[in-house]
């Protein structure tokens, strides 16, 4: 036993200096180890725009397209179609898009950069689930008598209004995600992008 | 002795270990059937281990492998079907044990002093356990393996500002991809059967420490013989390891009628959907976890409040989280004088009782369409809504209960 209080203290000091260095180590040797778990650099470039042609997408149509591993939906709505979306606003959660599900230039009430052509995540913002189409109207969509088209969720019966916006008093919480896009010509979209200045 | 089992106890603490945890470890010489399930346990986690090292000799962690392979051992290996069917009803079994074991405490009082570190360290198992089946299921890569990690790596994304980020984390890509598969395999394979490993070691040091609770919920440490032995002990071992033979050997004639004639068990331990490969377009009718996660699955789909600030699916994670980390608090909600049932009074067995067809109900639901009515007169949503105050009623007016409970007096030793 030293009884000495300097070499107590050096003691201590050099205790604590080697603590910190050791946990500033581990520190560092964890930070790696956490940053291995994250997306990859060939899933980042995988996760890269995708370039589409709706050439053939006609009135009515709907046709899927795979971005970053999800369903990307775009529409080519009818003018039948665009006419429902003004009479919903009372049934519908966040019918003027107010929650950021979607880039500035889509914030309107058709969701879209030009009206007809809807492009939206076909992933439910509830729990991730995959929902429908379900266009047909009234009661020969099998969902209610008012209904005008749209999308509806199988796994806790959330709905949609054909600019993915979601109706009052279902799980999902928020509007349909509209992914970033921006249009090459009328009928060359790339996901992904943001468009810059548009409409 | 021999020569031998001298030699290495100079060098081990061979005979010791074996008195303090079996030769000479006294067991309370009442235990009914309920405290068969520890020992099963055990018995269900080496066949998991066992057959796990098999499957994994088959198995390929791949997106575009691990369909077909898991296709092939059940085809193609000898004898493969039965090893994968013995591991896929086991992770069942060992969820009906855990429940019987778990409820078996709440009945004789087995989380109270001084045995809080037996029930915390039981819970953490309980909690580890539903991390390795949650893995595991992803595994087969069928439809809702896939969907069903998807929803619960989402219920993450819930949490405010780095729920996002935490989520691609934990996936490794921005959607369930390969990158998750392989990580959930490591997962699986090692990291949490190193944890579990390691809990139950801790799990049963901190038991032997201060001895085996049993249905009267009296310490036959209190009355010792001359020798200082416990006058209502017995010694685990011939007693207890030939008791627990036994009941291991009813449970497993159980467990293998399972595996040769309903491995399915009618889409409860197999779910029809899984035979489908993953879809990423398309979602099973409904996503649904296996059985034993059912009720916090409840619990989660029941909060549809929207008018909570942050919204509903936030509250619901947290509910669920809630559910879970409740149970940690037992030892100290429960302010009753006796352990152990039978000498509480009639409020605490209605609690119980309650909590127990709560618990199987909110199971039940889980597995339904929430808009549904699948019991009377209410929407499913509704009785989970229901099932939800109960559950944590239970634990939450549980410090009031067991007080305001007349006991009966607890007798000195064990009756007969």
């Amino acid at each position: 036993m030293v009884e000495d209080s300097s070499n107590n203290r050096r003691r201590r000091f050099l205790a604590v200096v080697t603590s910190v260095f050791g946990l500033a180590g581990v520190g560092a040797l964890a930070a790696s180890f956490v940053a291995s778990m994250r997306p990859s650099a060939r899933a980042r470039a995988a996760g890269a725009p995708v370039e589409v042609d709706i050439g053939d997408l006609r009135e009515g149509q709907m046709m899927v397209i795979e971005w970053r591993g999800k369903p990307v939906w775009i529409i080519r709505r009818s003018r039948e179609m665009l006419s429902g979306l003004g009479t919903l606003r009372g049934e519908l959660a966040d019918p003027d898009s107010q929650v950021l599900q979607q880039p500035i230039y889509a914030q309107n009430e058709t969701r879209s950069i030009y009206p007809e052509i809807l492009i939206v995540l076909g992933v439910c913002t509830h729990l991730g689930c995959a929902p429908t189409k379900n266009f047909e109207r009234g009661s020969a969509s099998g969902l209610s008598e008012e209904w005008l088209g749209g999308f509806f969720c199988p796994c806790h019966g959330s709905t949609f209004d054909l600019a993915g916006r979601v109706y009052k008093n279902v799980p999902a919480p928020t509007n349909l995600e509209v992914p970033p896009h921006t249009f090459l010509s009328e009928s060359r979209i790339v996901v992904g992008v943001d468009s810059e200045g548009a409409a | 002795m021999s020569s031998f089992i001298r030699w290495v106890d100079a060098r081990f603490p061979l005979t010791k270990v074996w008195k303090e945890h079996f030769g000479e470890y006294y067991a309370p010489k009442n235990f009914n059937f309920l405290y068969y399930f520890g020992g099963i346990l055990t018995v269900i986690l080496i066949i998991q281990i066992v057959t796990g090292i098999i499957l994994t000799m088959h198995y390929k962690p791949d997106v575009d492998l691990a369909f077909a392979s898991v296709e092939y051992i059940m085809r193609d290996v000898p004898a493969g079907w039965f090893v994968r069917y013995l591991h896929s009803v086991g992770a069942s079994m060992i969820f009906i044990a855990l429940y019987v074991h778990m409820f078996r405490g709440l009945m004789y009082g087995s989380h109270r002093s001084p045995r809080e570190l037996v029930w915390l360290l039981g819970m953490l198992l309980y909690v580890a356990m539903m991390a390795e089946a949650f893995f595991g299921y992803l595994l087969p890569w069928g439809n809702m393996s896939y969907w069903g990690a998807q929803v619960i790596v989402s219920l993450f994304g819930a949490i405010p500002f780095v729920g996002e980020g935490l989520a691609q984390w934990i996936r490794g890509d921005y959607v369930i991809s390969d990158a998750t598969l392989n990580r959930f395999f490591a997962f699986h394979v090692i990291l949490l059967p190193l944890l579990l490993a390691l809990l139950i070691y801790l799990h049963i040091v901190a038991l032997h420490k201060v001895g085996s609770n049993n249905p009267d919920g009296v310490e036959i440490k209190q009355q010792k013989d001359e020798n200082g032995k416990p006058l209502d002990g017995v010694p685990f071992h011939p007693y207890y390891t030939v008791k627990d033979t036994f009941g291991v050997g009813v449970f497993l004639t159980i467990y293998l009628a399972i595996v040769f004639f309903l491995p399915e068990f009618g889409g409860w331990f197999l779910e029809k959907d899984n035979f489908d490969p993953a879809d990423i377009l398309q979602t099973p009718p409904d996503i649904v976890p296996l059985w034993y996660l059912t009720p916090y699955y409840s619990i989660l789909r029941a909060v549809t409040f929207e008018w909570l600030p942050g919204g509903a699916k936030l509250w619901g994670v947290i509910a669920m989280g809630a559910a879970i980390v409740i149970f940690f608090f037992l030892p100290w909600l429960d302010r009753s004088r006796v352990r152990s049932i039978r000498y509480r009074g009639w409020m605490y067995k209605t609690m119980l009782t309650l909590f127990v067809i709560t618990f199987v109900m909110l199971g039940y639901l889980g597995t339904k369409n929430p808009g549904h009515v699948d019991l009377i007169w209410l929407k499913n949503v509704t009785w989970a809504q229901i099932g939800l105050v109960i559950y944590f009623a239970f634990f939450l007016l549980m410090p009031i209960y067991t007080r305001l409970d007349k006991t009966h007096p607890e007798p000195d030793r064990l009756v007969k």
